[in-house]
């Protein structure tokens, strides 16, 4: 298990540890220990990519998670984004994945490409 | 041939000339603005990341989300746009006679003022001498980047990242999601260039090693790119003899920094600033031929699509407002010390109908505990602390104009 991190709250850049007993060091404020928490614990990220269309002159159109989604859940969340062929003129919002992988999280689409 | 007429033309069609255009409609001119591409947005299509927008609409947006949000409000202004066209040249006459061309032929356009929004480019291998052959496999990082979020093409199996400016950590990060591996970000200086948050988010996240001090130096493969040769730099630079490493790969991606793009600026004859490598401004951002307005990475390569939207607010606003004013230009001086690398505007036009004047400066170097100083002769005019100050960050300074009737002398103290 990984016990130290680089804070990236602010350009201080606090390199922030966890001793054996899970107690927190070397951050300067409240928010680099509440960031080192969520990290430590669950770290989580908002991942951007895009999918597959039907459309030839839109091969692809690009996609967001509506919330964070566990670091550990990206590589399968990429092989969900796969499976997508979007088929209708969808644009910003419009879910492609409700609820990806269990997690509540939704894929959205991030561009009106489709509808231009 | 009858050109038709318009009060200002905008020339490209990324955030910098969208907000120009909105700005100058808003304010009564009638717009016309030009861009090469068949759609809106700019580069901002494919920065399919998010982070863009937070200080203009305090949230984290992704590029095409950022886009067309001015994109909407530049069609609910009606404002004129000429699609998939290309400035050819421009004459300046009474008016300004621009030569375009695009599927129609060529045709002429005229106009009071001119808005020059062109972008920039990127820096390719040839320009940061690397030796060998000429395989495939190597793109700049914007290139992979339309490949991979425009195209939905992979243009690598094996990739080696050269510069770590954020372009380049993003693309590291992209083409690892899409299941290429990156053998590492080789960076010539001694610090990462791109934001600390994207060496962690893009590179930690996925344990793609960054090598500091270290360059490419060489690359192999007849058709295709098998490989590239890197090499340490000692402090000044130079390379280090007995440190060549090969490392076998299919693809190099180069993102060793971007210019901002003048030609059409150098053919007016607009004076040009050697920092910035876009035109010297006054806080209206009016070149020194007057009527001729630039903004955004045109301008300055910046750091938020923020600082570029607010660009063209303020050459936008300012030239529809000197089409009814049209007062004479007087200039005060706007002097930097030799810890600024530059400051934006050059000059001060003490005739602006902009009440405020916003100045963007970025450091030569960083600094801790500092002050960024204005003064009028002996007096002074502002005096920001703070904690830290980054060649990679810009800092913008708003004051306003009533108070700067004289040459500004700035510093880091």
């Amino acid at each position: 298990m990984k016990n130290e991190l680089i804070c990236i709250i602010c350009p201080n850049s606090c390199v922030i540890t966890r001793n054996a007993s899970g107690n927190l060091s070397g951050h300067l404020c409240k928010r680099g220990l509440d960031f080192a928490l969520q990290e430590f614990n669950d770290p989580k990220r908002s991942i951007t990519s895009t999918v597959r269309t039907k459309f030839t002159d839109i091969p692809v159109v690009s996609v967001r998670t509506d919330k964070e989604i566990s670091k550990d859940l990206i590589f399968a969340l990429m092989e969900e984004l796969k499976k997508v062929i979007v088929k209708e003129r969808l644009g910003i919002g419009d879910i492609v994945i409700k609820n990806v992988l269990d997690t509540d999280v939704n894929i959205i689409i991030t561009t009106n490409l489709l509808k231009e | 041939m009858k050109s038709k007429h318009y009060d200002i033309v905008v020339i490209g069609g990324g955030p910098a000339g969208l907000s120009s255009a909105i700005a100058a409609k808003e304010n009564g001119a009638e717009v016309l603005l030009i861009e090469r591409e068949k759609r809106l947005g700019g580069i901002l299509k494919q920065c399919i990341h998010d982070g863009f927008g937070v200080t203009r609409f305090n949230e984290r947006l992704t590029g095409p989300e950022y886009a067309t949000r001015d994109i909407k409000q530049f069609k609910e202004l009606k404002i004129e746009a000429m699609l998939s066209s290309f400035v050819l040249d421009i004459k300046k006459e009474d008016n300004f006679i621009l030569t375009i061309t695009n599927t129609n032929g060529i045709s002429k356009v005229s106009a009071n003022k001119l808005i020059l929004a062109m972008g920039c480019r990127e820096r390719t291998a040839k320009q940061v001498f690397i030796h060998g052959t000429r395989p495939s496999g190597i793109f700049t990082a914007g290139l992979a980047q339309q490949l991979v979020n425009i195209e939905g093409l992979m243009p690598a199996k094996k990739a080696v990242i050269l510069g770590s400016g954020d372009i380049g950590l993003i693309m590291a990060r992209r083409l690892t999601l899409e299941g290429a591996e990156v053998v590492g970000v080789y960076e010539i200086k001694s610090t990462p260039s791109g934001l600390k948050r994207n060496i962690v988010q893009c590179l930690d996240d996925f344990n793609i090693p960054l090598h500091l001090q270290t360059t490419v130096t060489r690359v192999f493969g007849e058709k295709r790119l098998t490989a590239v040769e890197v090499m340490k730099v000692d402090e000044k630079m130079n390379l280090i003899s007995g440190t060549e490493e090969v490392i076998p790969c299919d693809t190099l991606i180069v993102s060793v920094g971007l210019i901002p793009e003048n030609e059409l600026s150098e053919k007016l004859g607009i004076a040009m600033c050697n920092a910035t490598k876009g035109p010297i401004v006054d806080n209206n951002l009016e070149t020194f031929v007057n009527g001729v307005y630039s903004v955004g990475n045109a301008l300055s390569v910046n750091d938020l699509v923020d600082y570029v939207s607010e660009n063209g607010v303020i050459a936008g606003s300012a030239a529809a407002s000197s089409l009814k004013s049209g007062k004479e230009r007087t200039f005060v001086s706007v002097n930097a010390n030799k810890d600024i690398a530059y400051i934006i505007p050059q000059k001060l036009n003490l005739n602006s109908d902009l009440s405020n004047v916003t100045f963007y400066l970025r450091s030569k170097g960083n600094f801790t505990n500092k002050k960024i100083v204005f003064k009028k002769g002996s007096k002074i005019l502002l005096s920001k602390f703070m904690k830290w100050i980054n060649e990679t960050e810009a800092i913008k300074i708003v004051l306003e104009l009533k108070d700067l009737n004289e040459d500004l002398e700035v510093s880091i103290e």
